[in-house]
């Protein structure tokens, strides 16, 4: 087992997506330093739009993640209703 | 020598205004909707009573019948203050220029068969008078009502209200000339079909109750004619007949109302589980208002739809009760 990781910077656009992120992954941890939010979760770590849409009260395009992601690791399986990052294959 | 750098986390003593934070769970930090809203609400001090009405404090949660622990309960679930609240009606006008632009420069409205014009005239002009009316009502709303999350999103409303009945009166100035509205404002003032629609708008203007004006005119008389005459008569009728062009230029209507739903159901929802004194009262005011109307809007819908005009109330009047049933109210 190891972990997958998302970082964002660490502001107003990106709080809300965290709040989503963490509501929808119980297991994941959120590390905050200077300027950075990364969230480690282990093996798998989704990002469903609707939660986010829910954070926000608006429609979400989930291409908007991009304007304040830092980096990531893990296999990326996206759509447009979810990204999740894992080591499957 | 060298030199160490060190990233260095400062944990901020407050995350947000003291005010603020009692609203939000978790001592977390606010957004910036939860900081525009919360604790902005003027509660105490207040030295004098309003000469116009000194029954009252300037402001009075009294003045409604609903009775709310805490009236920041009623909040908007689009999150709108004023910056994202402009902005995204900035990004409407945008679209809805864009839509004027393609319909103007491939001439679609004068395309469209005069009898199909005429009906689009005589329907939808007087209707900015009914906008304008919810342009009164929700401005009033956010003079008597309590509660910043309930008054400020009444203002943004107010004003899409007024923006609808801009847009009405840009249609009809794009269909004919400034006789159209002349028109329009004849038929509302004088013709009998339009008097039940008239004297419903204007007996809501002297409703004292804010909450009991809030489901008057963004429940009950808008739930009832926004599917009656923008989407059956306008987006569906018309586009049949040949004009899909108005539809084209007044797409802001029906987006504006599926969006503002959510807020005036949320509103609802939120007072009417509070209590059930709550519940019984928004009940009933929901039956009585919803049922005039629906007398109403008959004569319009008649002259809109003609012989499917029974149907069409029938349908919106059956959306608008599962609407009710899905927030609690039946």
């Amino acid at each position: 087992m190891s972990d997958v990781f998302i970082a964002f910077q660490a502001n107003e656009d990106s709080r809300p997506i965290v709040d989503a992120i963490i509501a929808d992954n119980p297991e994941a941890k959120v590390v905050y330093s200077p300027g950075l939010v990364k969230i480690d979760a282990p093996n798998r770590l989704v990002i469903n739009r609707e939660t986010i849409e829910e954070e926000i009260g608006r429609d979400y395009d989930l291409q908007e993640i991009h304007l304040n992601l830092v980096t990531l690791s893990g296999h990326i399986d996206e759509d447009d209703d979810q990204l999740s990052l894992s080591w499957d294959h | 020598m060298s030199v160490d750098l060190q990233a260095k986390q400062i944990e901020p003593l407050r995350n947000t205004f003291g005010h603020v934070a009692k609203y939000v769970k978790g001592n977390k930090p606010a957004s910036r909707y939860e900081e525009a809203t919360f604790g902005a609400q003027p509660s105490t001090n207040f030295h004098y009573r309003p000469t116009w009405d000194p029954g009252y404090e300037l402001f009075d949660a009294s003045r409604s019948q609903i009775v709310l622990e805490d009236w920041y309960v009623l909040r908007d679930p689009r999150q709108f203050y004023y910056g994202t609240w402009a902005m995204a009606r900035a990004k409407q006008q945008d679209a809805v220029e864009s839509s004027y632009q393609f319909v103007e420069s491939r001439g679609l409205l004068d395309q469209m068969p005069d009898d199909v014009k005429q009906i689009a005239c005589d329907v939808l002009m007087p209707l900015r008078h009914v906008a304008w009316g919810g342009n009164m009502n929700n401005c009033n709303i956010g003079a008597i009502g309590y509660g910043t999350a309930f008054t400020a999103p009444a203002m943004f409303h107010a004003m899409d209200q007024l923006g609808v009945a801009q847009y009405i009166t840009r249609l009809g100035l794009a269909l004919g000339e400034t006789a159209v509205l002349d028109k329009g404002k004849q038929d509302w003032l004088e013709q009998p079909r339009w008097q039940v629609l008239r004297r419903f708008v204007e007996d809501t203007f002297v409703l004292t109750d804010p909450f009991e004006l809030f489901i008057a005119q963004n429940y009950a008389l808008d739930g009832l004619l926004y599917p009656l005459i923008f989407e059956t008569f306008m987006d569906q009728q018309l586009t049949q007949r040949g004009g899909p062009a108005v539809a084209m230029v007044s797409s802001f209507m029906n987006d504006w109302f599926n969006d503002s739903a959510r807020w005036i159901n949320a509103v609802i929802k939120v007072a009417a589980a509070e209590s059930d004194a709550n519940k019984e009262l928004i009940t009933r005011w929901v039956c009585e208002w919803t049922d005039r109307a629906q007398q109403a809007l008959a004569p319009v819908a008649d002259l809109a739809l003609g012989e499917q005009a029974d149907d069409a109330i029938a349908s919106a009047r059956m959306t608008l009760d599962s609407r009710s049933n899905k927030i609690g109210i039946s």
